[in-house]
């Protein structure tokens, strides 16, 4: 019997160890460690943030799902790698810290024959001074990066309605909160479901609603922007992002660093290195990822966290990253395999793995602060890395292959991006976007980068009803009921 | 003749360079039947799009 163990149960953790249960039989085991007692489908947590779902309707708790499935579930989260074990046993091992209420605090080591890491990103909230301190949101923004975080992003939200009611105007500011933030997905759609409920509300007439972003223009999406087929044109994104903000009346900053948040203001730096404000009553500014701090060691204690990781915190992987300046970027230096250079029964997926670099051109402004979005890798592409990486593991483990057998890169896959406002099936509206490749790639599709019959964008009540289908599917699917396999990801 | 279905624009703003839709785009957007069709042509791209990117 083999032992798989998957660090992180959030989308790439839970699709890769449901997957690689399912495939395993009883022959082998599946543990997951995750410090979170409940499953999140994160994308719905934007309607949470404007009173459209309640925080119930897009979590549910993981311990019974996973006891079905006969998963070996542990409410912990793991602090340390060791791939060559321990002196006087070379079964690699990590070391997990329980974070349940009935063992707080309490440590253990965990044995391993095959390790996905899936642990998600670090809220590096800590990095802009006043937007909080290290992973915990501040006191003077939201945000709907967690569904108790949306929960409370709609409170505040009530309450500025509230005043706008009583005749006081209020700004809204909506963005990015660090120049090398990624996520301006879930910004822009968050910008759009405020504004919807503005309008729902009667109060539209009262708010000033500002988009800030890292992006050089709007619609980048830290994917250097993207070329939609749309009414016989190749359609810049650019061009697409504007007009959704034009049409609603709502204002832009490009290309900013914000690099302190205080009561009621952020302060920014922009591309030209000019310092500036921008004040607010309402801001939800998305935080700038890292990776969540995992250690790793030799059989003897040596530290080769710097071999095993980047300096960001993100594991590497089977990616070039030594690719150089952006004239030389390929789409060929993504990962495909997602497995770890140095120890070949690991593996990392979803935000975990390490990018050999941004997607977007690297920009900084005259006084040397980078600012640009760093590559999207949530949703989609995370959930088909670690159904991926699950296959190959479980060839593996079987004994099929002594190498990966299936891969994933995002050089050769694509995304689908719904951004929806609204909730009612008739009253909402809808940005639906999809993307082949993810990674342009100039070699195979000369001029836009990408395959503009897979590359598409449009408005409307359709994308709408997709999304709210994608809500119930996912969760469905996440649950393990009938017919789940089935689910793309 | 200002057209009924755009806002004022303000000349040189950031806003003025872009483009904004008019009463039949609008329209489109919300038309039940139409959104229909389109429902249906979404749906197949994301299932051309899946299917290609699993390897």
């Amino acid at each position: 019997m083999a032992r798989l163990v998957v660090m992180g149960g959030g989308v790439s953790g839970h699709t890769a160890a449901t997957f690689a249960r399912d495939m395993l039989g009883e022959d082998h085991e599946v543990v997951v460690v995750t410090p979170n007692s409940q499953w999140n489908w994160i994308p719905s947590n934007i309607w949470v943030g404007v009173g459209g779902m309640t925080k119930e309707e897009v979590v549910f708790p993981l311990a019974p799902v996973y006891e079905k499935a006969g998963i070996d579930y542990r409410q912990a989260k793991a602090v340390s790698i060791h791939p060559e074990g321990k002196e006087d046993a070379e079964t690699p091992y990590i070391t997990i810290e329980y974070t349940d209420e009935a063992k707080s605090g309490e440590t253990e080591e965990l044995t391993y024959d095959y390790l996905i890491n899936a642990t998600g990103p670090k809220l590096n909230f800590g990095a802009t001074p006043g937007l909080g301190e290290g992973t915990n949101l501040g006191e003077h923004t939201v945000s709907v990066c967690t569904a108790d975080h949306a929960e409370h992003a709609n409170h505040e939200l009530e309450a500025c309605i509230e005043k706008m009611r009583n005749g006081e105007r209020q700004a809204f500011l909506i963005g990015t909160g660090h120049g090398m933030c990624t996520c301006q997905g879930a910004a822009f759609e968050y910008i759009f479901n405020i504004e919807h409920t503005l309008k729902e509300q009667g109060v539209r007439d009262m708010a000033d609603i500002t988009f800030i972003t890292n992006e050089s223009f709007l619609g980048d999406f830290g994917m250097g922007g993207i070329h939609f087929k749309m009414g016989g044109f190749a359609t810049s994104s650019k061009v697409f992002a504007e007009s959704l903000y034009a049409e609603r009346g709502m204002d832009w900053i490009l290309g900013a660093h914000v690099n302190k948040v205080e009561a009621g203001k952020v302060t920014y730096e922009s591309l030209d290195g000019e310092m500036d404000e921008q004040e607010f009553d309402f801001a939800m500014l998305i935080p700038p990822f890292a990776g969540v701090g995992l250690k790793a060691f030799t059989k003897d204690g040596t530290d080769i966290t710097d071999t095993i990781f980047a300096p960001n915190g993100f594991m590497k992987v089977d990616a070039n990253y030594n690719a150089g300046a952006y004239e030389n970027w390929k789409a060929s230096d993504w990962p495909r395999t997602l497995q770890n250079p140095s120890y070949k029964n690991v593996f990392a997926v979803g935000i975990a793995f390490a990018p050999p670099h941004i997607i977007s051109k690297p920009m900084s402004s005259p006084n040397g602060t980078p600012i640009n979005p760093t590559p999207p890798r949530t949703g989609m592409p995370s959930a088909m890395m670690g159904k991926a990486v699950a296959l190959s593991v479980v060839d593996m483990m079987k004994g099929k292959s002594t190498e990966p057998t299936h891969t994933a890169s995002m050089s050769e896959m694509g995304a689908a991006c719904v951004a929806s406002a609204g909730k009612g099936l008739f009253s909402g509206t809808a940005a639906a976007m999809t993307v082949y490749p993810i990674i342009p790639d100039f070699e195979k599709y000369p001029g836009t980068g990408r395959d503009l019959n897979g590359t598409t964008g449009e408005l409307g009540l359709a994308a709408h009803w997709v999304k709210h289908i994608l809500h119930h599917i996912f969760i469905w699917k996440a649950k393990l009921k009938p017919g789940w396999t089935l689910i793309p990801e | 003749m200002a057209s009924k279905h755009v806002n004022h624009i303000e000349p040189y703003s950031p806003q003025f360079g872009t483009m904004i839709p008019m009463g039949g785009q609008k329209f489109m957007r919300t038309c039940v039947l139409w959104q229909i069709v389109r429902f249906v042509a979404i749906n197949i791209r994301m299932t051309i799009l899946i299917l290609k990117s699993h390897h």
